[in-house]
């Protein structure tokens, strides 16, 4: 079996750059076979796989992204949404076989499969969201997720300014590392203005069940929380109903709720991608752990605008948020990483 | 622990119960016309799906609420329709035929979202229906609130319970769709046609089901999301046989349920995560499972159930 290295490739692309080259005969340019190989200019072939629809917060940080590397003229986009995880593979390998060069997605649930589709594929790059690290066995298989624990912890300062009941509500999917970890974050940020600060934390056991995250956030306000940790759709909604504020995650929701609102840690995932596509555009792509690029200091994640909020936050904690914030760009803060499974105090 | 009993005395908690408990009790009721009719439909989860979408996008492209509610009911007989006629003139499996309505719905309600909505970046949003408190009744406390601050659609909830007890036990038609999920033969004996009266009770039952789907989209939350049914339907099909196939118990269990829940999401928080979150999750499962034995030994299910009629055959 021979693998692809970042080494035995660059032997290939010469000789593939001679072929286009020498191959000035329209005939074989246009056998798809050779065409696809010419990697010199155009723009590369991505295709995304999806667990979920597009619309779902994670997942939409990534189709934003893949659109705007579309716009740009980089990259062709096609992409599967809502495929199970039983057909998952049988998507990579359609994918696969069809030549896209990039294939991003994630393999929460498929971890075994996809990494043996990659070895199968030695000519593709994966790009896989994944709760593990990428192995040498499998050297065009990278992954990533939102590690954008740095600013989910700059909203939890802010989250601990304007909590009244110094009662936190927080209302997660499955307590996963990425889920635990930007969890763990926030809560460290709470701590630094709320020192005393309880959380009520649960966890629905679904992705997708806004009413019953709805319902389970009704019932931390119902124990005395004045602010959730929106992760999931649902959360929001019981906190405008109730009047009580929230703190939003991945995505802005603040035009949905903008009396409930206050902040929320965005992920961008603009680096990541571009990242993956110009390491495939030079044909040094290998399996790299891409999840630092969610990180601040990389342009990965930031925190939303207060929009709404501006002026309602103590002045304390927003120079607080800008300390730290700088703090954390400039290397000198490292916000702590714990993928434990929070617990509520 | 005393915490923990407080929560059961407190009005918030048997409101959001009974909020839990409302599109429960449509598709639990819906279950049972089919059922009492002979006719297992496991297409219940695909057909709240199609109800929950078809009643939101209604609602979304400008419809009224109550024409959402009505669309999403026609959505869910056409597919009762559909069940009726595989399984009562065809006689096919009524498992097989049930779970494939409950694939062709569902993928076909996602498919029509992306058709319908293909450029958009989070689930649009419609004005759902608001809580109405009825004057009087919702003073009482604890009890008040919960029955009676709730949303329009719970208080149809309640209605559709009644209406059908009334129409079962004291009505002509009542007594015929009892015995054709008894004794089919003896129906047609009286000159009714079999294969009407069932198709005629999957398509009302499955309405209900629609409708139950329709409550998640338009009152509980205010947008339609992709497996956001989430079980429900599997779950009121266990509630069909919690409630002995009777209306008033299929109530009572569906209430209990929904009050384990309610309850669980509450202990979590109150426990300092010293149990583990899934143990609460499981919790409304367990009861039920531990309920189920204890009512289902002496249930006595339609003796037509799942058996096709074929008429003249003997």
């Amino acid at each position: 079996m021979t693998r692809m290295t970042p080494q035995s490739r660059f032997p290939l692309l010469k000789r593939r750059q001679l072929l286009a080259g020498a191959a000035a005969s329209a005939a074989v340019l246009t056998l798809p076979g050779f065409v696809r190989h010419v990697r010199a200019d155009g723009p590369l072939k991505v295709a995304a796989i999806y667990t979920v629809p597009v619309e779902q917060q994670w997942v939409s940080r990534i189709h934003k992204a893949a659109n705007a590397a579309v716009e740009r003229g980089d990259i062709e986009y096609v992409f599967s949404e809502n495929t199970s995880n039983n057909d998952y593979e049988r998507v990579m390998r359609e994918y696969s076989e069809a030549g896209h060069e990039l294939i991003i997605g994630e393999v929460f649930g498929v971890e075994d499969a996809a990494r043996q589709v990659a070895a199968d594929y030695p000519e593709t790059a994966y790009l896989m969201g994944s709760s593990f690290q990428p192995k040498d066995d499998a050297p065009n298989f990278a992954v990533f997720d939102n590690y954008i624990q740095d600013a989910s912890y700059l909203s939890g300062i802010i989250a601990g300014a304007m909590t009244k009941s110094n009662n936190i509500g927080m209302v997660g999917g499955f307590p996963i590392p990425e889920v635990n970890r930007l969890m763990h974050a926030f809560m460290a940020g709470v701590k630094e203005t709320a020192p005393d600060a309880k959380f009520q934390v649960a966890f629905i056991g679904s992705w997708f069940d806004p009413p019953k995250a709805k319902e389970t956030a009704f019932a931390q306000i119902d124990g005395g929380a004045d602010i959730l940790y929106a992760e999931r759709f649902g959360v929001s909604d019981a906190a405008t109903e109730k009047g009580v504020l929230a703190i939003g995650n991945v995505i802005d929701t603040q035009a949905d709720y903008p009396e409930t609102v206050v902040a929320s840690a965005l992920w961008h995932f603009e680096p990541t991608l571009d990242h993956a596509i110009e390491m495939v555009k030079a044909g040094t792509f290998k399996a790299d752990n891409y999840g630092i690029y969610s990180l601040m200091k990389e342009g990965g994640c930031s925190l939303a605008p207060l929009g709404t909020f501006e002026g309602k936050v103590p002045e304390d904690a927003m120079k607080l948020v800008m300390e730290r914030e700088a703090a954390i760009k400039a290397g000198d803060l490292v916000v702590e990483v714990n993928d434990e499974e929070p617990k509520s105090n | 622990m005393s915490e923990a009993l407080e929560i059961l005395f407190t009005a918030s908690f048997w409101v959001a119960a009974i909020r839990i408990a409302s599109p429960l009790i449509f598709a639990t009721m819906g279950e049972l016309i089919c059922e009492r009719a002979g006719v297992l439909n496991l297409g219940i989860e695909g057909i709240m799906v199609a109800g929950a979408f078809s009643g939101w996008f209604t609602v979304y492209m400008g419809g009224d609420l109550w024409t959402g509610v009505l669309v999403a009911a026609m959505t869910g007989a056409m597919f009762g329709l559909l069940h009726g006629f595989l399984t009562v003139p065809l006689g096919l499996s009524q498992h097989v035929t049930g779970i494939g309505v409950t694939l062709l719905a569902s993928s076909l309600t996602y498919f029509s979202y992306r058709i319908l909505l293909p450029e958009v970046t989070s689930p649009p949003k419609i004005e759902p229906f608001q809580p109405f408190a009825v004057p009087l009744l919702s003073d009482i406390p604890v009890l008040g609130p919960a029955l009676f601050n709730q949303t329009p659609l719970t208080y149809l909830a309640y209605f559709t319970v009644a209406a059908v007890a009334l129409v079962f036990y004291r009505t002509p038609l009542g007594v015929a769709v009892r015995a054709v999920g008894e004794n089919p033969a003896a129906v047609e004996a009286q000159g009714i046609s079999v294969t009407a009266l069932r198709i005629g009770a999957v398509m009302a039952g499955s309405a209900l089901m629609a409708i139950g789907g329709a409550f998640l989209t338009m009152s509980a939350f205010n947008s339609f999301f992709f497996e956001m049914i989430n079980g429900r339907g599997w779950i009121a099909i266990a509630l069909v046989v919690f409630g002995s196939w009777r209306p008033g118990k299929a109530l009572i269990g569906a209430i209990l349920f929904a009050a384990f829940d309610a309850y669980q999401v509450r202990l979590q928080q109150i426990t300092g995560g010293v149990i583990p979150y899934q143990i609460f999750l499981m919790m409304p499962f367990v009861l039920s499972i531990v309920a189920l034995v204890v009512v289902a030994r002496r249930a006595t299910y339609p003796k037509a159930l799942m058996i096709p009629y074929q008429k003249g055959e003997r």
